[in-house]
This record gives structure tokens, C-alpha cells and sequence, in this order.
């Protein structure tokens, strides 16, 4: 019995044997699609943005090469500078809120107790829909005229009047958090339930043999167990919000007065609006460096 | 008790959205005909977002599925190497190359093509989809190939008519995730579709909000919601096990 688990356990991981050698052409072919899609869809723009970037390349005609200025125009884009400022403040609202939200419903859900299946699959339902389709519901749901949730926050006499939900910067910030909220706590929740599942029970049993109290348990052991689920919830989370588009360009589409532009939502203005694709192409590179940095950085620090 | 009531009122908020949604688009069954007629029709949008589903999960799987197996058994020069580019797509933020990739399909002659499209999201599937296919093949006992090989099976036949329905479960989560991406994306489409009869349902229903002339129709823009989540509920309420399950073992070791 031990023996065939050694051996079906070593024959997953160890070097395969000298027989199944041999076979390059073979493993090659295999893998050829892989290596064709990697290749040309990712290696190939990967390589063509910074050229790109490179160049006065508009959206008809030819280019011409006119480093650096895609990268020294940066600074003068007043748009862009605001977007840096604002989405930075919106990743950090969301991480935070979107953490405690998710970390409190994971620590709902993970008992198994009658019934509890019907509330994870309820929570994370909405993350089964597409980003633009929720944007969508929410511009109809909180419509002044159109949506429920005036006339009930009035009937309950909590609001007098219409909310202007996306009608000011701070409450289109708001509203686009609470989609943000309602699409992605499920989908967090369940990573972080991966994370919990795998914390033994016997730690458990041990922390209240010991006369431990819930409080103590959740700060000493589940906190410090959950880390490594943490840290892949809070990168996820960051890049996610740091590349925010759908919600700003299908809810609040940037507005009001541009105050909820989002960075990758300059990006897509100055490749198909201003028809500068080498502007656009500079602004990417910056993105890309910044973020693989921060996620090294994040990885580095967390793990 | 008071965790219950706690998970009910949790419960409430979270399906309120899907439910006015839904009732919203049926308070006048009118919204779907008036959406069957927005546009190239719901017809043209529905069937792009068809074929865009179907060649990206199929493509994703016929993919992953060989590249798995070649990964897992066999041994080629450069395969570290590959693997790691291909993991590396995960590190490179996907709203960064789409802009190169418009120029590049432009190159190809795949730019406003489904195809094209189809192919840039089995690039994105397929760190993941790689990654799960590859650990399937390595968790199957040695044997089962191998008796398959005594019997006179080249590897490909071994693969395809043995392997291959060993893997099953793996090949139902990949083809998942591929479907919810593609079905879901609205970015990649607003990019590299620039002509109204290729457009992809979100596309298209986003720009409902956008492209009627006066005051936009809120009944029409629900039912155009429905019609995106509801094969995406349907499906993930089915087949929940196995996103679940490749939620475990891929996302979240990658």
C-alpha cells in the first residue's frame, strides 16, 4: 500500500523515466499551439507596444519614430494626471472595503451547516455576471426615475428627495463602489474560503482546549493562517482596481466632469478619440512597469 | 439564529440587483421585442457572442489539452521556458497589450474579426487552462497510457481516445472559465470590433445607453441584461462543483 502511493506520488513530480525520453519532436508538437498563441498574441505585442511607444503612430497611416516624446507628453496630460490621483484613491477605498466585506462573509459561510450552500451560491451569484451587464443594472437600478431604490429610501424616510447617485464626483465614486461591492465580494469570498478551509481543525481544537475566546482565535490563528489568501485577495484586488474600466466607462462613462476617469480609461480616449496610438502605447508601458513592479513588490512583501 | 437572520438580510441584498432586473425587463414584454429589434437586430449581437463563446472555449480546450499533455509527459528542450511565458501572461496586465494587439491583428487581417477576437481570449484563458490541464495529465496513472501504448496506441491515439476522457472534469472547468470570459468580456470587444454587425452582446447593449438619440429606454437596457446573465446564472448554478473546484486547485496556485 505505501509503495504504490511512493510510486504514483514520485511519477507526478520526479523527471519522467528514461523511456518516455526521447520523444522531443513529439512533446514539441504537443505543445506547438501553446507556443504559437504565446508567441504571436503575447510575446509579439508585448515586444510592439514599446516600439510603439517609440513612435508618432496615429490610428491611419504610417509612423514615424520620434522617441521619447509619447513619454516626455505624459506629465503635460492633465487628464491623465487626474486619472493617476483618482484611481489610486479608488483602489485603495475598494481594496479596504472590499477585504472587510469578503473576510466577513468567508467567515459566515464556512461552517458546513444546513442550508449554507444556498447563502455562498447567493453571494457569489453576481460574480457570474458580466462586469458591463452589471454596470448596466445598476444604471437602471438607480435611475431617479426609472430605479426602485428612491422610492423605497423614501418611503422609508430615509431620503427626501432623488439621490443624485452618479450626479457628483463623490457619489458616482460611491455608487460605482457599491457595484464594485456587489460584483466582486462572492468571488473574494471564495478565495478566501480556500484559504480557511485549509486551516486544520485540530488548531482550532487545540486554541480552545488552551481557553482561547473567539476574538483571540480570529486574531492569533486565523489571521496569521489566512495571510498567504490574504495577500492574493489584496493583488487581485489592487490590479484589479488599478486597471478599472467597465464599471467607469459603461456606469458613470467618466462622468461628472470627468471626475471618475479611470487610468486605462485615458488610455482607450487617447488611442481611439485622440487617434494617438503611440501616446496610447507610452501610457501602457508606464502602466505594465508599474504594475509588474508592484506585484513583485506585493508577492516579496506578503508572502 | 441571529447568523441565520444575518446570512438572510446578506442574502436579500446581494439577489435584489438580479431580481428587479428581471422583473424590470417583464414589467412590459415589450422590452425584448423593442431589444430584438435595437441595432443589427439582437439576432446578429446574440449570434457573435455565440461564435465568439464557442471558437474561444473550443479553441482553449483543443489547446490546453494537447499543450497539458505535452507538458506533462514529455520532456523537450525549451518547455521551462515556455511554461513560464505562458504563466508570465498572467503578470502582464490584459487592458496594457490590447492596444499593440489591435495593431497587430491589423497585420494579420483578424482586425473587427470574431476570429481574431476568439483567438485573444484563448491567449488570456490560457495560463490558467494550461496550468489546470497540465496537473490533470500528471495526477492519471502512468499505466493508463501505458496500456494503452502496449496495445499498439501511438501517443495520440492514447491521448484522444484514453487520456482525454480521464480528464474530463478538468476539460468541463476550463471550458467554464473560457465560457464566463468570453461570453462576459466587454473591453477586448470595444477595442478590436469597430463595426456594428461584429459587435458582441455587451458591446452592443452598452451602447444602447449611449447611441439613442433622447432619452434612453431603462426597460429595453434590463431586458438587454437579462439576456447577457441569465445563460451565465443557468450555467454557473449548474455546473458550480466545477468552478469551485477549478477555483481550488488552478486560480489559486498560479
Amino acid at each position: 500500500m505505501t509503495l504504490t502511493v511512493t510510486r504514483s506520488g514520485r511519477a507526478a513530480h520526479a523527471a519522467p523515466p528514461a523511456r518516455w525520453r526521447g520523444r522531443k519532436v513529439q512533446g514539441w508538437l504537443y505543445a506547438a499551439p501553446t507556443a504559437v498563441i504565446v508567441g504571436v498574441l503575447f510575446l509579439a505585442p508585448l515586444v510592439l507596444v514599446v516600439w510603439m511607444s517609440l513612435n508618432r503612430w496615429p490610428l491611419l497611416g504610417p509612423a514615424t519614430f520620434n522617441a521619447p516624446d509619447n513619454y516626455l507628453k505624459i506629465a503635460d496630460n492633465p487628464l491623465f494626471v487626474d486619472a493617476v490621483v483618482f484611481t489610486l484613491k479608488y483602489t485603495v477605498i475598494t481594496t479596504v472595503l472590499l477585504s472587510g466585506v469578503a473576510l466577513g462573509l468567508a467567515l459566515l459561510v464556512q461552517e458546513r451547516r444546513p442550508g449554507i450552500a444556498f447563502f455562498r451560491t447567493a453571494f457569489f451569484l453576481p460574480g457570474a455576471v458580466g462586469f458591463a451587464a452589471a454596470g448596466l443594472l445598476f444604471y437602471g437600478m438607480l435611475n431617479n426615475d426609472f430605479g426602485p431604490i428612491d422610492p423605497m429610501l423614501q418611503a422609508l424616510g430615509i431620503t427626501g428627495e432623488p439621490v443624485k447617485w452618479i450626479g457628483t464626483p463623490n457619489m458616482a465614486l460611491f455608487s460605482t463602489i457599491t457595484l464594485v461591492l456587489w460584483r466582486f465580494a462572492g468571488f473574494n469570498m471564495l478565495i478566501l474560503l480556500t484559504g480557511l478551509q485549509a486551516i486544520p481543525t485540530e488548531v482550532y481544537e487545540a486554541a480552545r482546549s488552551d481557553g482561547a475566546n473567539r476574538w483571540q482565535i480570529f486574531t492569533k490563528i486565523t489571521l496569521p493562517l489566512l495571510r498567504p489568501t490574504l495577500a492574493l485577495m489584496l493583488i487581485l484586488s489592487v490590479t484589479g482596481s488599478l486597471l478599472a474600466f467597465d464599471q467607469f466607462f459603461v456606469f458613470t462613462n467618466g462622468g461628472p466632469d470627468n471626475s471618475t476617469v479611470s487610468m486605462v480609461m485615458v488610455v482607450y480616449r487617447d488611442a481611439f478619440f485622440r487617434f494617438d496610438l503611440g501616446g496610447a502605447a507610452a501610457l501602457s508601458v508606464v502602466l505594465l512597469a508599474a504594475l509588474v513592479g508592484l506585484n513583485t513588490l506585493m508577492m516579496r512583501r506578503l508572502r | 439564529m441571529s447568523r441565520y437572520l444575518t446570512l438572510s438580510a446578506l442574502a436579500v441584498l446581494f439577489l435584489f440587483p438580479l431580481a428587479w432586473s428581471g422583473y424590470a425587463s417583464l414589467e412590459e414584454p415589450s422590452n425584448y421585442l423593442e431589444m430584438a429589434g435595437f441595432g443589427e437586430g439582437l439576432d446578429t449581437y446574440a449570434t457573435n457572442s455565440v461564435l465568439v463563446s464557442v471558437m474561444t472555449v473550443g479553441g482553449t480546450l483543443v489547446v490546453s489539452a494537447l499543450g497539458g499533455y505535452g507538458f506533462a509527459r514529455f520532456d523537450f528542450p525549451g518547455k521551462n521556458l515556455l511554461f513560464l511565458a505562458t504563466l508570465a501572461i498572467l503578470m502582464v496586465p490584459y487592458a496594457t497589450i490590447l492596444i499593440p494587439l489591435y495593431v497587430l491583428l491589423g497585420y494579420l487581417g483578424l482586425q473587427n474579426s470574431l476570429v481574431g477576437l476568439s483567438l485573444v481570449f484563448v491567449m488570456f484563458q490560457l495560463p490558467f487552462a494550461l496550468f489546470m490541464m497540465r496537473n490533470a495529465f500528471e495526477a492519471l496513472p502512468r499505466e493508463l497510457e501505458e496500456a494503452a501504448l502496449v496495445d499498439g496506441c501511438g501517443t495520440f491515439r492514447a491521448f484522444s481516445r484514453v487520456l482525454l476522457a480521464a480528464v474530463r472534469p478538468a476539460l468541463i472547468t476550463v471550458g467554464l472559465f473560457a465560457f464566463l470570459a468570453s461570453w462576459n468580456d466587454f473591453f477586448a470587444p470595444l477595442i478590436l470590433l469597430n463595426d456594428g454587425s461584429s459587435f458582441t452582446l455587451p458591446v452592443a447593449v452598452v451602447s444602447m445607453t449611449q447611441h439613442t438619440f433622447g432619452a434612453v429606454d431603462y426597460g429595453m437596457l434590463q431586458a438587454g441584461v437579462m439576456v447577457m446573465a441569465l445563460p451565465c446564472l443557468i450555467l454557473f448554478i449548474v455546473l458550480q462543483r466545477h468552478y469551485v473546484r477549478g477555483f481550488m486547485s488552478g486560480a489559486l496556485r498560479g
